[in-house]
């Protein structure tokens, strides 16, 4: 029993607010077992009568915004410009008519929803679900189809058909299976895609050169907290032949310039530097997923990634000192040429970029 | 004469006219030079030890009596008259309290003051001096250049409409909308707080009026389509239509849904 004298009918009854109980319509659903408040609209007209004209001035007001986006469009000169707040000058054409078309359609729906929140019923029923599993007569039915496909097609008569099909079938997905060969064995004289990402255009002597000027970069010119932004010389010739951004994806590197003293450790082996009179040469690429960086914070020596956050110390061997990245920025062993100018001593000795799963495999 | 007649078809003789004139014109231009640095050295004394005043009043407990640093603040030596420009006219120094970063407020010093200062700081050590005049016209500059070695070497932290970042550690680079072209070429030439340093070598002064070009047509270029959001980008602006726009559609279901008393 609910609060308001309405009985719980499971049945085919319907309780109305007078507490009698009547039959139910063909289409309509028992009332729902919770309690039912009376709007104010349910008992008082005036109220209703109010609501009645809100939600009829909604949908004239509709019909109005309709007829003044046909006004609008053909009155305003298409290159006419109004300034409105917040947004500033836009074209006044355009809108008046996203203006009167989208209130066009909000005041539908608008009058809609009130329509149903103060006129229409908002008694909760029940709507039974009708049961999942089929009929018996349709499964019945299925199994007939079945048996006649089955003895029609003579599938059961002749074994060694039915033998052969599934044969057949299972073999299919071989070819798929092979296609995957690549995957562990690999023929001596095609390059890798670990190998690929292992090497970059830097070879021994390399010059170094600015990026977007290409300038080679004399070595005593770069001062104490200075940084350059660098590719290998022949970037452009090799652009131009591959016709892709792939080599100076892998090839872009930052020099930064520190007193010696600044440098507590480098990523050459003992008792080598890979480092030229303190100027430090690192992969411009962020070890953790490939974002160009060149964030170089020159009082602390910290490179920071604007992606993700990671950092690194370029003083410290380039180590991760915060954030996802979980290599350390390879560096780039140079030195300079007879002209003084800077040039790279080898190839990067670690991977440039994101860490791939052959990285740690020679 | 006769030799000098006989020998003026010779082919060294171009060679020989041209080095006349180079040195004779070279030579000129040493003597008349000398004799304005001449005149300009009295003043520059005055200049310096203005200067000195001021450091020693307002700057020297932090850089120390003779700009060598401490604790407190770094040494001066070296930094050139340039840095000094930019730091003090931007407000940045002297420091109102310590902080991660100076942040630019209106100038404690007049420009003579600055001036000042400049030349005292430049006397103790050699260091980039304030670019002049020629050096910050950028009517011949090439702004599309200017673009692509602002993305290269400055966007990664000024973001690439120069409306700045953050930095690790509360740091940040600044807004770059409100800068002087001077301002400008001063942090490029001495890099100022965390920003390194872009010398004149490895970025030319053609290029760096290149960059201030670039800055100042993203500064005075209009935004269409309105509100500009920092220029972050399109991602942002769908971003914060796509958060507004779910906070919009989340409320409109709020009130369908909402009972009616």
């Amino acid at each position: 029993m609910s609060e308001d004298g309405m009985d719980n009918t499971t049945g085919q009854e319907i309780a109305t607010s007078g507490g009698t109980t009547t039959e139910l319509q063909p289409g309509q659903h028992p009332p729902a077992d919770v309690a039912h408040h009376l709007r104010r609209t349910d008992s008082d007209p005036r109220a209703q009568a109010r609501a009645v004209r809100q939600v009829a001035a909604m949908f004239m007001l509709s019909a109005v915004m309709v007829v003044l986006f046909i006004v609008a469009f053909v009155a305003i000169p298409r290159d006419a410009v109004v300034s409105l707040p917040y947004i500033g000058p836009i074209g006044a054409l355009n809108a008046a008519m996203g203006i009167t078309f989208g209130l066009a359609i909000f005041l539908i729906g608008a009058g809609a929803v009130h329509w149903a929140k103060k006129l229409m019923t908002d008694v909760e029923v029940v709507e039974e679900r009708h049961p999942m599993k089929s009929p018996a007569e349709d499964t019945a039915l299925v199994a007939d189809i079945y048996e006649v496909g089955k003895e029609e097609s003579a599938f059961a008569k002749y074994p060694i058909i039915r033998r052969t099909l599934i044969g057949a079938m299972a073999l299919v997905p071989i070819p798929f299976v092979v296609s995957l060969r690549d995957l562990w064995l690999q023929p001596a004289d095609v390059t890798t895609p670990s190998a690929e990402l292992k090497t970059t255009l830097w070879r021994p002597g390399t010059r170094l050169v600015t990026d977007i000027t290409y300038q080679p970069i004399k070595a005593e010119e770069v001062p104490v907290g200075g940084l350059v932004n660098a590719v290998p010389a022949d970037l452009v010739e090799v652009e131009e032949e591959e016709g892709n951004l792939n080599a100076r994806a892998k090839a872009a590197v930052i020099v930064v310039r520190m007193t010696p003293e600044e440098i507590q450790s480098q990523q050459a082996p003992d008792g080598e530097n890979w480092d030229y009179e303190g100027l430090l040469c690192f992969s411009k690429i962020c070890t953790h997923v490939g974002c160009p960086i060149s964030l170089y914070q020159q009082r602390t020596h910290l490179l920071l990634c604007p992606c993700h956050q990671s950092m690194f110390d370029l003083a410290d061997s380039a180590n991760v000192v915060f954030g996802p990245a979980y290599r350390r920025m390879p560096q780039l062993p140079i030195t300079v040429d007879d002209e003084g100018y800077l040039v790279a001593v080898s190839d990067f000795a670690e991977p440039v970029g994101p860490s791939f799963w052959e990285v740690n495999k020679s | 004469m006769k030799t000098l007649a006989t020998h003026r078809r010779h082919p060294a003789a171009v060679l020989v006219v041209i080095m006349l004139g180079l040195v004779l014109t070279g030579g000129m231009y040493a003597i008349a030079n000398s004799a304005t640095q001449a005149r300009s050295v009295q003043a520059d004394s005055l200049q310096i030890e203005e200067g000195k005043r001021l450091f020693l009043e307002g700057c020297s407990s932090c850089h120390g009596m003779d700009g060598q640093g401490a604790d407190t603040g770094p040494s001066l030596i070296g930094v050139g008259a340039a840095s000094v420009d930019f730091q003090v006219t931007t407000g940045r120094m002297p420091l109102a309290k310590p902080g991660p970063q100076a942040a630019a407020k209106p100038p404690e010093y007049t420009e003579e003051q600055i001036a000042a200062l400049a030349a005292y700081v430049a006397s103790l050590a050699p260091g980039p001096a304030i670019p002049t005049e020629e050096d910050l016209d950028t009517s011949a500059a090439d702004i599309g250049e200017g673009g692509e070695l602002f993305r290269a070497n400055c966007s990664q932290c000024h973001q690439a409409a120069g409306r700045g970042g953050a930095l690790s550690d509360g740091q940040y680079a600044p807004n770059l909308m409100g800068a002087t072209a001077r301002e400008i070429y001063e942090a490029m030439l001495t890099g100022p707080q965390q920003m390194p340093v872009f010398a004149d070598s490895t970025l030319p002064v053609e290029e760096k009026q290149a960059i201030i070009a670039y800055i100042d047509a993203l500064r005075t270029s209009e935004d269409p389509g309105g509100w500009s959001l920092g220029r972050f980008g399109p991602v942002t602006e769908g971003l914060f239509i796509w958060i507004g726009g779910m906070l919009l559609a989340v409320a409109l279901a709020i009130w369908i849904g909402a009972k009616v008393r």
